[in-house]
């Protein structure tokens, strides 16, 4: 007997609105389909009606976790349309935040981890190591979250010398929590038994579905934005990329946790060699151009692409969240798995869905329909006859035939 | 007539409803402030689950269109009336084993399974898709628990030679209690981690699972109803404990220092609940079935061959 179970709009499982349609035969997911659009905020069309400055501040708030990812994200975009080379000490400042960032974030996600799978010891004790960390966030910008040091060409200001110590201090106590945690994970059999061997997603499914960040590289690929196209101060720093080859859960788990002590290496190397001197560019104007802007996130790699007419507004800003890539592999990993592992599948990759909101979709409320593409496509091509048709010329439809047919 | 009239007052007030019903609450607060204290959080005020329950009392009971209207109310009635009924037996024959009957503990055993069964129930007839997935884990992680759980209790009756609960405490008081067998403590570790089970505590609870498919069974209860299930399940953390100690650990005796000394066996017992329940993840469906159908039934088998080897 087949039923459907919602999971979302509304569900504990994610803090944020968005909805699967698991198809269970039984307790086992035979079918899956993603709803997603509850959040959509506009962003990219506000994006064009400010300025540059004023669009750092926008993109800051595209998501309260990835602050840092953004608009760093977006600074590199526009730095790469300007061919411009930015102050190191900046460098080292958008390392150091956005290591800070990625720390927050995984033991956010650990923690959240353990509150799925029903371990609420996990779940309070991560969260509790996340405080000091986001306390130095705020010592050292002045804010938790949405700090707004970040400004085309540089950051907006300094960072203390004096407070980095502090940050190294913070550091020295969170190290052996965080390898408490690694070692504990490693050795529960209860955690093991729950996460080994469930919703993996094989390196094959991994290259498909084109995922990215912890997902990719817990399933054997190779990718890190920070080491395969270099911004900010990574290349002059000296550590490694996490790759574990099982894809499951647990290899999430474990990529995750590897990859913060890695984080606590590079922020101690960055506070140590971060160099006196300038921290930002006066940018004048900016000439007509695109860039495009990488940055590892801690879910995986965002691209922001700029396209400039010369005028002080971005002509158009494109975001693409890491989070929206990984969607997509649920249909590999999630199939056939039970309910129980589905849940902890789905949150594996970290979804981030205030990210990944940037589409519409468009349904029918009386019929509770979704139009799909080829719907859309099939009206547009009947308006398109009927326009032709009250302008007495012949519709231009060969190209649109072709899309449908494919 | 007098008679009846007391045994009225012992249903409703002690040891029955009122009784356990406030110690209940009392001790879902301790659960929760433990269980607070091990995740460095502070912890709810004394009074809090009994706030929650005023709440929930006042609150508006919605009925989902799609529920069998009469199963759904009646479910948690049965569940809470099973489990005072329970208490009640109990409570009599620990405060006096001449009240026992013939295969009372046959009864208690029915009347256990009761409470599952009403959620289960309730799960089905509230025609929610997550209630129904909920129940049917509640029936399979049932199937996987009675087992051992069984084996483990028959072991007792196998030693006494009885299956009365009075005479089983009554050979206690005479013998010295059942822990003292190296065969009955690992029947006691067996029937704890069904009791984990019973109690729907992780990692065993996987009926409710709220991350997976929000509460199972109680998903569309709300209001006075819901109150009554949160009620029935604190009844159970003091009930199922009860009757562990009466049966392993000499019962309750209600004279001189009788009733610290069972207080301080209840509170040892539901230490080892909250400390499991605070150092586990939750556990697939099949995995503790798995788990109570081989290990645990294993150990329970070799508990029973420790007893018959005279240990």
């Amino acid at each position: 007997m087949r039923s459907i179970i919602p999971i979302g709009p509304f569900h504990p499982l994610q803090d944020e609105p968005e909805n699967f349609l698991l198809t269970v035969e039984g307790e086992t997911v035979v079918d899956i389909d993603v709803n997603l659009g509850y959040i959509h905020k506009g962003i990219e069309l506000l994006a064009q009606q400010k300025t540059y400055d004023q669009v750092v501040f926008l993109v800051e708030r595209i998501c309260g976790i990835c602050s840092i990812t953004h608009t760093v994200c977006f600074c590199n975009a526009v730095e790469d349309l300007l061919k411009i080379e930015i102050p190191e000490r900046a460098k080292y400042i958008r390392t150091i935040l956005g290591e800070i960032e990625r720390i927050h974030s995984h033991l956010l996600w650990m923690g959240l981890a353990g509150h799925f799978i029903g371990y609420n010891t996990v779940f309070m004790w991560t969260w509790k190591y996340r405080e000091p960390i986001l306390d130095m966030m705020e010592i050292l910008t002045g804010n938790r979250q949405s700090c707004g040091m970040l400004k085309v060409g540089g950051v907006r200001r300094d960072l203390d010398n004096q407070k980095l110590s502090q940050l190294l201090k913070t550091l020295d106590e969170l190290e052996p929590k965080i390898k408490m945690l690694a070692d504990a994970v490693q050795d529960d059999p209860v955690l093991k038994a729950r996460l080994e061997n469930v919703g993996t997603l094989t390196r094959k499914d991994a290259i498909d579905y084109c995922v990215v960040g912890p997902t990719a590289r817990a399933s054997g690929v190779n990718i890190d934005v920070r080491r395969d196209d270099p911004y900010a101060a990574y290349p002059y720093l000296d550590w490694d990329v996490i790759v574990l080859n099982q894809g499951d859960v647990y290899a999430k788990f474990l990529v995750r946790v590897l990859e913060t002590l890695e984080s606590i290496k590079i922020l101690r190397q960055a506070v140590q060699k971060i160099p006196a001197g300038d921290f930002q560019l006066q940018i004048r104007e900016v000439p007509p151009g695109e860039g495009i802007g990488r940055y590892e996130a801690p879910r995986g790699e965002d691209i922001h692409y700029v396209r400039s007419n010369g005028t002080n507004f971005p002509e158009r800003l494109k975001v693409r969240a890491p989070s929206y890539i990984n969607i997509p592999s649920f249909y590999a990993s999630c199939i056939n798995q039970q309910v129980a592992d589905v849940t902890i599948t789905l949150a594996a990759v970290d979804p981030c869905y205030s990210c990944t909101e940037r589409m519409i979709s468009a349904k029918d409320i009386r019929s509770n329909h979704l139009w799909s593409q080829k719907d859309l496509i099939e009206i547009s091509s009947q308006k398109t006859i009927k326009i032709a048709s009250e302008l007495g010329i012949e519709p231009d439809l060969p190209i649109l035939k072709k899309y449908l047919l494919r | 007539m007098d008679n009846l009239f007391l045994y009225v007052i012992a249903f409703l007030i002690f040891p029955g409803f009122l009784f356990t019903s406030s110690f209940g609450l009392i001790v879902s607060w301790i659960d929760r402030k433990v269980s607070a204290l091990i995740q460095w959080r502070v912890g709810p005020p004394f009074f809090q689950p009994f706030y929650d329950l005023l709440k929930l009392w006042h609150k508006e009971l919605i009925i989902p269109a799609t529920a069998k209207k009469n199963g759904f109310i009646l479910a948690p009635l049965l569940g809470i009336s099973s489990v005072t009924l329970l208490a009640t037996i109990l409570g009599i024959i620990n405060l006096n084993p001449e009240y026992q009957f013939i295969g009372d503990i046959i009864v208690i055993l029915y009347l256990m399974i009761i409470p599952p069964l009403s959620i289960v129930w309730g799960g089905f007839t509230s025609g929610n898709p997550f209630g129904a997935l909920g129940a049917s884990r509640e029936i399979k992680l049932m199937m996987g628990y009675e087992l051992p759980f069984i084996l483990a209790i028959v072991t007792v009756f196998f030693k006494v030679g009885s299956i009365s609960l009075g005479e089983i405490i009554q050979y206690q008081h005479v013998h010295g209690v059942m822990l003292n067998l190296p065969s009955m403590i690992v029947a006691f570790i067996v029937s704890i981690l069904c009791l984990q089970a019973k109690l729907a505590q992780v990692p065993f609870d996987i009926s409710e699972a709220e991350c997976e498919i929000m509460e199972g069974p109680f998903i569309e209860y709300s209001g006075p109803l819901l109150a009554v299930y949160k009620l029935m399940q604190s009844m159970l953390q003091v009930v199922f404990p009860w009757f562990l100690i009466s049966i392993f650990w000499g019962g309750t005796s209600f004279q001189g220092w009788g009733i610290l000394w069972a207080v301080l066996k209840y509170i040892f017992i539901i230490t080892l609940v909250i400390l499991i329940k605070n150092t586990n993840p939750r556990i697939r469906i099949d995995q503790a079935v798995k788990f109570f159908w081989g290990w645990v039934t294993l150990v329970a088998l070799i508990a029973m061959i420790l007893m018959f080897m005279g240990y």
